[in-house]
């Protein structure tokens, strides 16, 4: 029953310094990317001389706004490597980083309506199977079994046709996760600094020197970008482009209820995904809205259609009341796959478009980008996820285990 | 959720719309000539403007044309709407 209870924080977590003339790493954007990806930079690479600049508040962007779906049952090779290494972290992430993150693995179903659904998922199986990621398929009684608070029946629009589940995906605490990362890169020497927004870039020829801030001008040789939604606004400033489309994204939770749904239950075809969190909320979400924006909030119907859907497939819900919606800024690649790596500004960083699912990613994401600003190369994970793809058309095609899923 | 004003119908709902992505991106006159770049540019690249946008919607519940819009990303205001033959309307947001 301890699920129901949080423990107490500590009074502060880290300092709050006003920043320096300089530093060796700039990281703009202080969701969950940048302040791993600072303390990996810290940990793995000795480079302490670092700040993260936040214009807002700590993970007050997509970080603490997403529904946290943890798993890495993607299709592609690049994409079970990168999600599969980070699952692996987050196994390791509270002895790591020394926090609770209540990581909780109580696996992921991925529903299949229709007979293209099922084909799909049983050959994203398979997938899975030969990179070594846990996945089977179950059949409508078995997710009956794993999920007894859904209706199976076919008298529905859409029936339950079975699924895939991954026993070791699961949850965590989006916020605490937050914490835990700026903790430990703080204690390594990262200046994390907030309401610091980054306006513009001081340049030398292709080379940038310093950023220009809110807060005054900082120099530095490397600036690593992990803002988000927001990435467009700063590399055109910088004077290039990437090819992400920034969306609203929302997101509701019901009021308290007792524990009854036991694992996290997607499903793509009715757009709907539903977890309960653990003080007791029911946690849904959807797809984007379908147009850009910048406003972190949607519009209503989407919410009102996978409500209809959530209902659908559990009766139980329609008892239940919406507590709050939010929106946050996502941003979304042609390809649903997201973008790392050098850029054509020299000592410019790029890590963006991982759309609705980047939240499970922040271990292998700040990992690996750490590693690229510290050797100005990608390391392995990313390799394939460079800006080039779109040229060279090896575009890493998820949109099947990625469009509407987190 | 957005009214829309269709230039045919008038002031509708949004879930009476398709969204259909930036507007005035033309048809490469010549694809055989283009690089691999300018492929990438064409198919992959979009201005992604806090701000002022074109873009092209589909009255796909009504009359089921594409029309153009001005709308502003950051309170999704729309200021314009155009038929698709029409140049982007000049003007001046407020606020921008
Ligand atoms: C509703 C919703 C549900 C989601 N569900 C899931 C899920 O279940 N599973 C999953 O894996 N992923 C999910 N995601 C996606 C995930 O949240 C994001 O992919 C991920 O959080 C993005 O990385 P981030 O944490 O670094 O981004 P953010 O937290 O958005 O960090 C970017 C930061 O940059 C700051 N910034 C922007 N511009 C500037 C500037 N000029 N100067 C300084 N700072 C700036 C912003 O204020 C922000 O804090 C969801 C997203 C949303 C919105
Ligand atoms: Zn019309």
């Amino acid at each position: 029953m301890n699920q129901r209870q949080l423990p107490e924080h500590p009074d502060f977590l880290w300092p709050n310094p006003e920043p320096k003339a300089s530093y060796d790493v700039v990281i703009i954007g202080g969701g969950g990317h940048g302040l791993a990806t600072a303390y990996y930079l810290a940990k793995n690479h000795g480079i302490t001389n670092v700040a993260v600049l936040e214009k807002g508040w700590l993970a007050g962007g997509n970080m603490a706004r997403n529904t946290t779906i943890i798993r890495s049952n993607y299709l592609w090779d690049e994409s079970s490597a990168m999600y599969e290494f980070s699952l692996k972290r987050w196994e390791g992430m509270e002895e790591e980083l020394g926090y609770d993150v209540f990581f909780s693995q109580r696996g992921v179903l991925n529903l299949a309506h229709t007979l293209q659904d099922v084909r799909d998922s049983v050959r994203r199986v398979e997938a899975n199977r030969l990179n070594g990621v846990d996945a089977e398929w179950v059949d409508p009684r078995q997710v009956k079994e794993l999920c007894p608070i859904i209706n199976i029946g076919d008298d529905i629009r859409y029936p339950v046709m079975g699924g895939t589940y991954q026993p070791r995906a699961g949850i965590a605490k989006h916020d605490w996760v937050a914490w835990a990362y700026a903790r430990r890169a703080s204690e390594l020497g990262v200046d994390l600094i907030q309401n610091c927004e980054v306006t513009g870039f001081v340049m030398d020829g292709d080379r940038v020197t310093g950023v220009q801030t809110t807060r005054g001008r900082i120099a530095t040789g490397k600036v690593a970008l992990a803002v988000a939604g927001h990435t467009s606004a700063l590399t055109e400033l910088a004077g290039f482009q990437v090819p992400i489309q920034s969306h609203p994204l929302q997101a509701l939770v019901s009021e308290l209820h007792e524990i009854i749904h036991p694992t996290v239950v997607m499903s793509n075809h009715v757009h709907v995904y539903v977890s309960q969190a653990h003080k007791g909320e029911l946690v849904m979400g959807a797809g984007v809205d379908s147009y850009t924006g910048y406003d972190q909030r949607g519009s209503f119907h989407v919410i009102e259609h996978q409500m209809s859907a959530a209902v659908e497939l559990f009766p139980a819900f329609s008892r239940a009341h919406l507590l709050r919606t939010w929106g946050g800024i996502v941003d979304v690649t042609m390809d649903a796959s997201p973008i790392m790596g050098l850029t054509p500004v020299d000592g410019m960083y790029v890590n963006c478009g991982w759309g609705t699912g980047g939240f499970k990613a922040v271990p292998g994401a700040g990992w690996s980008y750490a590693h690229t600003i510290a050797h100005d190369e990608p390391h392995a994970l990313n390799a394939g996820y460079g800006l080039e793809r779109f040229v060279t058309g090896a575009l890493i095609d998820e949109h099947g285990a990625a469009a509407v899923a987190h | 959720m957005l009214i829309i004003d269709c230039p045919y119908c008038g002031p509708r709902s949004e879930t009476e719309f398709g969204y259909g992505g930036q507007a005035h991106v033309a048809y490469p006159p010549d694809p055989h000539a283009l690089t691999d770049e300018e492929w990438a540019q064409y198919l992959f690249y979009r201005d992604n403007p806090k701000g002022d946008r074109a873009e092209r919607w589909l009255h796909s519940a009504g009359c089921r044309r594409w029309f153009n819009a001005v709308r502003d990303t950051r309170n999704y205001e729309i200021s314009a709407v155009y038929r698709l033959s029409d140049p982007r309307p000049h003007q001046t947001t407020k606020g921008a």
